[in-house]
Order: C-alpha cells, then sequence, then structure tokens
C-alpha cells in the first residue's frame, strides 16, 4: 500500500487567547503525486490549513489539537528550525499576489539565489540551475531576466518567477494558495496550465486553494469542500461535479453559470450568510441556510464518513440522482 | 553619451533635480575639503602658536580671518576646528546609526518583549532634553574627543532607533518578506537582505540631518566648555573665547559661527535632496 506523502488527522485551529475555533477537526490525505483541492468562501479556513502544515499560522493563532504528517514526521511536533528547513525545500507555495510577493529592490537572479542559498550552499552551477528554473516555467530571455527588477514585469510574468522560485528546489508538496486571483482571464489560463504541466512532469502532490470550482475542476484528482472551519465533503472530482451529496456543495454547484443551459435564469444563490466557525459549536454549520435541515441538524455534529473516493458529513445527504 | 529613454533613472539623477540637494552638497563638499587641509596640516599658520605682536589683528593678506588675542591666525583655527566639530559628529552618528538601526530593526521585526523594552528604553533616553544629556554624559565620562562622540552618540541613539522601527513594522507584512518565510529564508537573511534595503531611505536622510545636529552639539558642548578644551579649536569653544573680544574684534565671533552656520545649514539642505530623491512621491517631474 501507497504510504500517503501528507496526512492531516483531527487539525483543529483556533486563537490563543479567548479560544474560538477556527478550523474544527479536519482531516485528510495527499498521496504521492496527487492534486488535492481545497474549495471553500473566504473564512471557511482553508487558508489557515495550508499555513498550518507550513508552520506559518499568524500571530495568535495555533493548533490546538491534531496531527499534520508529513513524509514521516509530525510537523506541528517539529521545531522551528527543522520547520524552517522543510519550507522552501520538501513543501513549498506560490502566493496569491504575484505583483507584491517581490521584493522589489532586489534583482530576480539573485531573488532565486537566495532560495537555494536558504538551503544548500550556492555552487558554481546555482546560477546555471537558477537559469534552468526560469527557463522552463516560459521566461524569455532568461539571462537578461536574471538581471532585472520585478517592477520591469508584468504580473503574469512575476507569478511565473514565483513558480520558478517554490519549484526551485524540487518540492514534495507545492501549495498553492488561489495563484491566479490577482490575474486576468488568459492569464490565468496560462498559469494553471504551468503548474499543472509542472506537477505531471515532476510528479509532485499538489495543494490547490480556491474559492472557485471552475478553476479547480481540471486541475485536481480530489476535491474537499470546506464550510466554517469543518470540511462538509470530500471526494474524486468526478464524484463531486457530477454527484454532489452535501446541500452545500449542491449549492455551490448550481450557483456556477453553465455554457450549455441558454434558458437565461438567474443564478441560484444560498440564502443567508457563512456561519462564523466559533459559533458553531455541536451542530452542523451548514444548517441555517440549510434546505433540507431538520432538528436532528441541530442536536449534534454530522462526522465525515465514506471513503477516499466519497466522504460526506451530512445526516440528510442529497442521495443519488 | 545619451542616456537610454528606457533605462530607469538612478537616485543620483533624482538628486541632481533638487536644488536644495545642489547647493547643500556644494557647501559640504567645501566644509570637507577645508577639514582634509587641516588634517594634513595646510594651513598658512600653525594653530596653537601664538604671537602677541599680532593680537587682534583684522582681517588682511597675512592673517585672512584676522588674529584672536593671542595672536593667533583665525581661519587656521577655524579650519582645524571645522576638523575636530566634523571627526566627533561623523563619529558619533556613525555609532549611533549602527546601534539605532540594528536595535530599530530587530525591535520592529521581533515585536513582543524586546519592542517594548527598546522603545521604552529610548522614550527614556527622548524625555531628557539633547543638549542636557550630552552635558551629563561628557561630564561623567571626560571630554576628549571620543568620549565627546560616545556623549552625543547615545542622544542620537534613540532617534535611529523610531526611524527604522517605522517602516519596519510596514514592510514585514509585505508579501514579500511573507514569501521568504514561506520560502524557508533564516530571520537573519531575512533581516538583512529583504528588510534592511527596504528601509534605508529614511535613515539615509535621518544621517544628514543628525550629522547637523550633532555638529550643533559639538559646538554647544565646546561653548559650555566640555568638549575640546584649549588651547585646541573647535568652532563652539572659538566662538565661547571671542564672546569678551566680540566689542572690538568682530571676525574673532564672525568666522567661527559663520562656519558652524554653513556646515549645518549645508546638512540640512543635503537631507531635503536625499529626501526628495529618495521619496519615489515626491518625484514630479
Amino acid at each position: 500500500m501507497i504510504k500517503p506523502l501528507l496526512s492531516v488527522s483531527g487539525l483543529g485551529i483556533s486563537t490563543v487567547q479567548d479560544p474560538r475555533t477556527l478550523v474544527n477537526s479536519v482531516s485528510f490525505e495527499i498521496m504521492p503525486g496527487e492534486a488535492v483541492g481545497v474549495v471553500g468562501e473566504s473564512g471557511s479556513g482553508k487558508t489557515l490549513t495550508a499555513l498550518s502544515i507550513l508552520g506559518l499560522l499568524p500571530r495568535g493563532v495555533a493548533v490546538a489539537g491534531g496531527s499534520i504528517v508529513f513524509n514521516g514526521t509530525d510537523l506541528t511536533k517539529a521545531d522551528p528550525e527543522t520547520m524552517r528547513n522543510l519550507r522552501g525545500s520538501d513543501i513549498s507555495m506560490v502566493y496569491q499576489d504575484p505583483m507584491t510577493a517581490l521584493n522589489p529592490v532586489m534583482k530576480l537572479g539573485r531573488q532565486l539565489l537566495e532560495v537555494i542559498e536558504s538551503h544548500e550552499k550556492l555552487d558554481n552551477g546555482s546560477v546555471a540551475r537558477v537559469e534552468a528554473a526560469l527557463r522552463e516555467v516560459g521566461i524569455p530571455q532568461v539571462e537578461r531576466a536574471m538581471e532585472s527588477y520585478p517592477h520591469e514585469f508584468s504580473g503574469g510574468m512575476r507569478q511565473r518567477v514565483m513558480i520558478a522560485m517554490a519549484l526551485l528546489l524540487s518540492p514534495k508538496l507545492l501549495i498553492a494558495d488561489e495563484p491566479t486571483t490577482a490575474l486576468d482571464v488568459t492569464i490565468q489560463q496560462q498559469i494553471l496550465a504551468l503548474v499543472s504541466e509542472q506537477r505531471r512532469k515532476r510528479d509532485m502532490s499538489m495543494l490547490w486553494i480556491t474559492h472557485d470550482l471552475g478553476v479547480v475542476a481540471n486541475l485536481v484528482d480530489r476535491l474537499i469542500v470546506m464550510y466554517a472551519g469543518n470540511i462538509v465533503e470530500a471526494g474524486t472530482v468526478q464524484e463531486i461535479f457530477t454527484n454532489p451529496q452535501h446541500p452545500y456543495t449542491h449549492g455551490l454547484l448550481s450557483s456556477l453559470p453553465s455554457r450549455t443551459d441558454k434558458s437565461r435564469k438567474r443564478l441560484t444563490s444560498i440564502p443567508g450568510v457563512p456561519q462564523k466557525p466559533w459559533l458553531v459549536g455541536n451542530t452542523c454549520a451548514f444548517a441555517p441556510r440549510c434546505f433540507k435541515a431538520t432538528s436532528e441538524c441541530t442536536a449534534s455534529a454530522p462526522k465525515l464518513v465514506g471513503s477516499l473516493e466519497k466522504s460526506v458529513a451530512c445526516f440528510h445527504p442529497m442521495g443519488d440522482k | 553619451m545619451k542616456r537610454d529613454p528606457l533605462k530607469p533613472k538612478g537616485g543620483f539623477y533624482y538628486y541632481m533635480q533638487s536644488t536644495s540637494g545642489i547647493v547643500g552638497a556644494l557647501l559640504l563638499i567645501f566644509m570637507v575639503i577645508v577639514s582634509i587641509c587641516a588634517v594634513f596640516g595646510w594651513l598658512p599658520h600653525d594653530p596653537l602658536e601664538q604671537n602677541v605682536e599680532f593680537a587682534m589683528q583684522g582681517p588682511s593678506t597675512t592673517f585672512w580671518f584676522g588674529t584672536d588675542e593671542f595672536g593667533r591666525d583665525i581661519f587656521s583655527r577655524s579650519l582645524d576646528g571645522m576638523r575636530r566639530s566634523l571627526t566627533v559628529s561623523v563619529s558619533a552618528v556613525s555609532i549611533a546609526a549602527t546601534i539605532g538601526v540594528t536595535l530599530g530593526i530587530l525591535s520592529g521585526y521581533l515585536g513582543r518583549w524586546f519592542d517594548q523594552l527598546v522603545v521604552r528604553l529610548s522614550d527614556v533616553i527622548f524625555a531628557f532634553p539633547a543638549i542636557l544629556l550630552a552635558l551629563a554624559i561628557v561630564s561623567t565620562l571626560g571630554n576628549s574627543w571620543y568620549q565627546t562622540s560616545l556623549a552625543i552618540a547615545v542622544v542620537y541613539t534613540p532617534i535611529f532607533i523610531r526611524v527604522a522601527r517605522g517602516p519596519v513594522l510596514t514592510v514585514k507584512e509585505m508579501d514579500y518578506v511573507k514569501v521568504t518565510r514561506i520560502l524557508g529564508f533564516s530571520s537573519l537573511r531575512i533581516l538583512r537582505k529583504h528588510i534592511l534595503p527596504n528601509v534605508t531611505a529614511p535613515i539615509v536622510v535621518q544621517v544628514a540631518l543628525s550629522l547637523s545636529w550633532a555638529i550643533l552639539t559639538e559646538s554647544g558642548l565646546s561653548f559650555l566648555g566640555l568638549g575640546t578644551q584649549p588651547p585646541n579649536a573647535s568652532l563652539g569653544l572659538m566662538v565661547s573665547e571671542a564672546q569678551s573680544i566680540a566689542a572690538f574684534a568682530w571676525w574673532a565671533l564672525f568666522f567661527p559661527s559663520a562656519f558652524i552656520t554653513i556646515v549645518v545649514v549645508g546638512l540640512n539642505l543635503v537631507g531635503d535632496g536625499l529626501r526628495d530623491a529618495l521619496d519615489p512621491a515626491r518625484r514630479s517631474s
């Protein structure tokens, strides 16, 4: 049996003072070479989950329970220096906004060399390595780019540089936190294609974080849907798109515009606003907005049950179509 | 050579756009040349040589700035005094900037108790008037040139702490610093290579301004008798000594005072020029 590369189990994240649960008992696994997407609204805990894997939760927020096992080590118990060594080399991340994510006063070549220097000794081959990495992500005139400052590059080009930086040390796991939200649609497609291509080439695992189901559909093998700090549904992309079980996933999918539907009807929306994770308590977080909710839903919290292909946390799943 | 219109303009280009910057730089260059002459002893007369025969003479072709009551050449003494003032203030500001910027950046970046401690300590030093605190330190330490610089350094360190700490608070929240953490850079590397270069502009301006204040403080201390000691020349001391004879010999008071004024104005103008050159928002034209 193949061992998962990353195994998150029962992960809870909460504020340190006046404890407020932000992420509640999240469990999932990423196999070697597998791409997993995490979908959810702002505040659903998807970014915090990713940051906790990197050991970079913001000040005042901490892991409250559970474990994050990466390649055999529990990252929640690792010391800061081990985490620092892991970041950028074994686990890397592509940042959201490429416009502000590069040091404005440092030449690009130097910034990439810094990544190598942070984890290994620089040698004669380092510059060639950086140039190869830039070529790999489709930067033209690499020698000139090495000597350029970030402001000389467009957003799309900067995101390519960011990807080159993240991939430079051949990480086993790449986290992408909405890497295309700051880009326009055509560039978005190019960047998504680039990351996908690199993933296949390197047989790298990926964690895509997004609020846009349409973006991840073609990029990942499995999807995790988060709502108010909980995983409400997880499964293969095929399963989730064709046969959503959780009413929330169902609602998300029916809010997507369809290319084939020409009826010009209004898009369906889910009534209400997302619940604050710390106010959920021992109930189904989605119950207040759910059209199938019963007294059972507010009496206790549903558990995520099912297989790797398909699991759902709901007392009244949608049922098969 | 024609400049490439697409090539970004450097800081020097913008500095030269500022009139006050150019004037200030010229005044400063003049003062530095004057001090270098004094360092190598290229002076028309020995600044310490007394000659009662020529006492209290007005400016002439032999004594360009006239002589004082002991017949010493005021021109030579002014140049030598300028050298002393600059030595003391440059070393004071170097110490203050090094310690202040290091503490300021660390305190801004680390935050928590360290930040509290550093900020409170600098508040304590700020609470004293600069010249009073310098006076107190000099009277305890002694008044050789390095002790004077040390006293002035203590007084000006908190300013550098503040000037460095403020922008660090902003820069450490910038995405590019977050990315360095995501990619596993060490804290030292982040501070040295990614934060420091992005907070230098206000520090550079502060160095120019602090130099002018340090010169004033040094002159003040010497004027009060706690800086440079007679018979050595210092601008502040010369002003102090000239008080009693100013009614008969205006030149003894005028020239050292003029030197102080020129160097202070020059440094302030350089500070203005640097601020204009380093602040992108001011690069209007």
